[in-house]
């Protein structure tokens, strides 16, 4: 018989009931709970009467909806404010622990989880929202739910589901200079699609994986969802541990020794057979940008604008073509030559302190060039207070960056921080979608190095140039 | 939740790959609160009279036919809710996103998987504005030309879309004794207690 692999041996600890064929009922360790996807789940106990079973091992906070200035007002949208007072009014009700929105501990969601220790290796841990994939850098099963699922978090601590084939993704060979882990993700999503992962819990390794930060493997895990897996893993390692230990909600004492001794035991077996294995040669990666309105749309920024009339799969060149529309571009174009009007440097794919530390790099010494209005938006308070420390919010503000509060601003348009039609934005968000940053808004996905060039250039830009 | 054993109707066409959760339901409509009433916000973006499910003879379609990873992207179930409200019952497609595809059973929509040489014969027959039947019990797909196709329905989604039944009520019903048997069996490493919290606050 074959070993196991790190998806089945969490999956094989929080079965509460095999239905067999794959189905289990799963216990859920943790549940983040946010603003936007919880009124309805909240109303479904309100409505059935069921109590909220386990308040504890829930975390709720605002994120989505929330803007990031003028945070000493109340909130200008009428609709915002009331979702925000409505998750405040829900969770004193059900007495689940709600880190303010003035508070220290404020920030988006899959960066407080971490941030926090409430995110531990081999747990399940859900929210309703997709890139909750991001926690799996620790090594837990993590993947976003629906609000129902999230009404039946609240009622069972559990939820029905069907165990998920494996993908290991091996990368191999290192990170060349100026060439992030967003770049790597967005490079291997271009290569298998949106659709790849479909189906399948992604596992990262090989030598490129072992060694990034644990702030890097949460922006591979975050975007595994943009490749179609809910569920993108990293085993947990020296690097995991040392990273959570001493995080107000990680296990303390004897519980830490105990946790640790089940985490190093975590990691696939050699002889464990996953149902799909992928290897991505990382080493000769060039950065990357998006180009169209999907994420697999996706080049080197060295490269150009594809032609759709050239691409032999009927369905790609058709979607291609719409997203050029969409997007304002043509084919042929260099990426070189495409000039932004925003730059948006945040979000849980890069909000984190070493995104912004980046970014200041390249910053260091230049100024946003007069047509860009940028601006950098921490993924947690913590990470602002952590960044000021250090005087980085010095180099954004007098590189010519507005630097806000924490929030999910403009990876999402739905907070005020948004793009006008027809603008264009170089984003470190996740998605590129029609109309994701506003209405007829277009999104250039990038790292935060190269948001940062894009900045100072005006354009699409190679940060290897500003690095030079 | 209505039960759902057959349909006829028109077929919506809305081919293109990789339609996203933000096409489906835009960002800017998640900060309404119920889950009633969203069909309006469906695909706003591109609704208008050139777009099918506004247009006869689809307008009114109980049924949606999509292209390949259709509701990529989000976790939003109001991309479910608004196709629901609309009067959708079922989506055929290539594929779909996982959550998506997941989140249709809690509101009793029936999405289906078809192989490339199926689909294309839905497709014609969606573009055509002919009626397609649907019959969950024996999972089959009749098109008007006597073509019978049959589709994939795990046993248990099945009886949920049959019976119209509410999944959590089910779990209560069937498995509380078992969860609570769970948690005592948890290692303690893994709970969480009111008063850690209120340390990290400061409380």
């Amino acid at each position: 018989m074959s070993g196991k692999t790190l998806y089945d041996k969490i999956w094989d600890s929080h079965v509460v009931h095999d239905f067999g064929e794959g189905e289990a009922l799963v216990y859920v360790d943790r549940h983040l709970v946010h603003e936007v996807s919880t009124p309805q789940s909240f109303a479904y106990l309100d409505s059935t009467g069921l109590p909220l079973r386990r308040p504890e091992l829930q975390l709720a906070v605002a994120d989505h909806a929330v803007p990031t200035k003028d945070r000493d007002k109340t909130i200008k949208s009428e609709l915002a404010r009331n979702q925000v007072a409505r998750l405040k009014e829900n969770v004193a009700k059900h007495n689940v622990p709600y880190l303010a929105l003035e508070g220290n501990g404020h920030g988006i969601v899959h960066v407080i989880g971490p941030e926090t220790g409430f995110t531990l290796p081999g747990s399940v841990l859900v929210c309703g929202d997709s890139h909750t994939s991001t926690h799996g850098a620790f090594g837990c099963l993590a993947f976003g739910i629906g609000a129902s699922e999230c009404g039946a978090v609240f009622a069972t601590q559990a939820l029905r589901q069907t165990k998920q084939n494996t993908m290991r993704v091996t990368l191999t060979g290192g990170l060349p200079e100026g060439v992030t882990v967003k770049d790597v993700i967005l490079a291997l999503i271009a290569q298998i699609g949106t659709g790849g992962g479909v189906g399948y819990a992604i596992e990262f390794a090989g030598d490129t994986t072992r060694a990034l930060s644990m702030e890097a493997r949460m922006t591979l895990c975050n975007m595994a969802i943009e490749a179609g897996s809910r569920v993108g893993m990293v085993a947990p390692d020296e690097t995991t541990f040392a990273y959570l230990e001493g995080r107000p909600l990680a296990p303390t004492g004897a519980d830490w020794d105990a946790a640790l001794s089940h985490w190093k035991n975590l990691p696939s077996d050699d002889d464990a057979i996953f149902d799909k294995e992928v290897t991505f040669d990382t080493s000769i990666l060039e950065p990357q940008v998006s180009w169209g309105t999907t994420p697999e749309q996706t080049g080197s920024v060295t490269g150009s604008v594809p032609d759709p009339d050239a691409m032999t799969e009927p369905g790609r060149a058709e979607r291609a073509r719409k997203s050029l529309a969409y997007m304002g571009l043509t084919a042929g174009q260099k990426f070189a030559d495409i000039s932004v009007d925003r730059v948006f440097i945040g979000s849980c794919t890069n909000g984190r302190l070493e995104d912004l530390r980046s970014a200041a790099s390249v910053l260091q010494g230049h100024r946003v060039a007069d047509a860009v209005t940028a601006i950098a938006v921490p993924g947690s308070a913590a990470v602002r207070a952590a960044a000021e420390a250090e005087g980085l919010h010095e180099v954004f503000l007098s590189a010519g960056f507005e630097w806000r509060e924490a929030g999910c601003s403009m990876c999402v348009g739905m907070n005020g921080d948004s793009l006008e039609p027809g603008e264009r934005c170089a984003s470190t968000s996740n998605r590129n979608f029609e109309g994701r940053q506003g209405i007829g808004g277009r999104t250039h996905l990038v790292s935060p190095q190269m948001a940062a060039a894009a900045a100072v250039t005006g354009r699409l830009t190679d940060v290897r140039e500003l690095l030079k | 939740m209505n039960p759902l054993r057959t349909l006829c109707s028109t077929a919506a066409p809305v081919l293109q790959n990789a339609i996203d959760t933000d096409v489906i339901f835009p960002a800017r409509f998640l900060l309404l609160m119920d889950r009633d009433g969203l069909g309006k916000h469906a695909f706003a973006d591109w609704r208008g009279t050139d777009f099918p499910l506004d247009t006869a003879p689809w307008k009114g379609s109980e049924i949606l036919v999509v292209g390949e990873n259709f509701g990529t992207g989000s976790s939003r179930e109001q991309a479910v809710w608004c196709l629901a409200d609309l009067g959708i019952r079922c989506v055929i497609g290539r594929s779909f996103g996982e959550i998506f595809f997941s989140n249709c059973f809690k509101s009793g929509v029936l999405p289906i998987r078809l192989a490339e040489g199926e689909i294309t014969q839905v497709e014609a027959v969606a573009q055509a504005g002919k009626k397609i039947e649907i019959d969950v019990a024996t999972q089959e797909i009749r098109l008007p030309d006597g073509v019978t196709l049959s589709f994939d329905l795990d046993a248990h989604r099945k009886r949920m879309l049959l019976e119209g039944l509410d999944d959590i009520g089910l779990v209560l019903e069937d498995h509380a004794a078992e969860i609570t048997q769970f948690e005592k069996n948890r290692p303690n490493w893994l709970n969480l207690t009111r008063d850690r919290f209120d340390a990290l606050t400061g409380r």
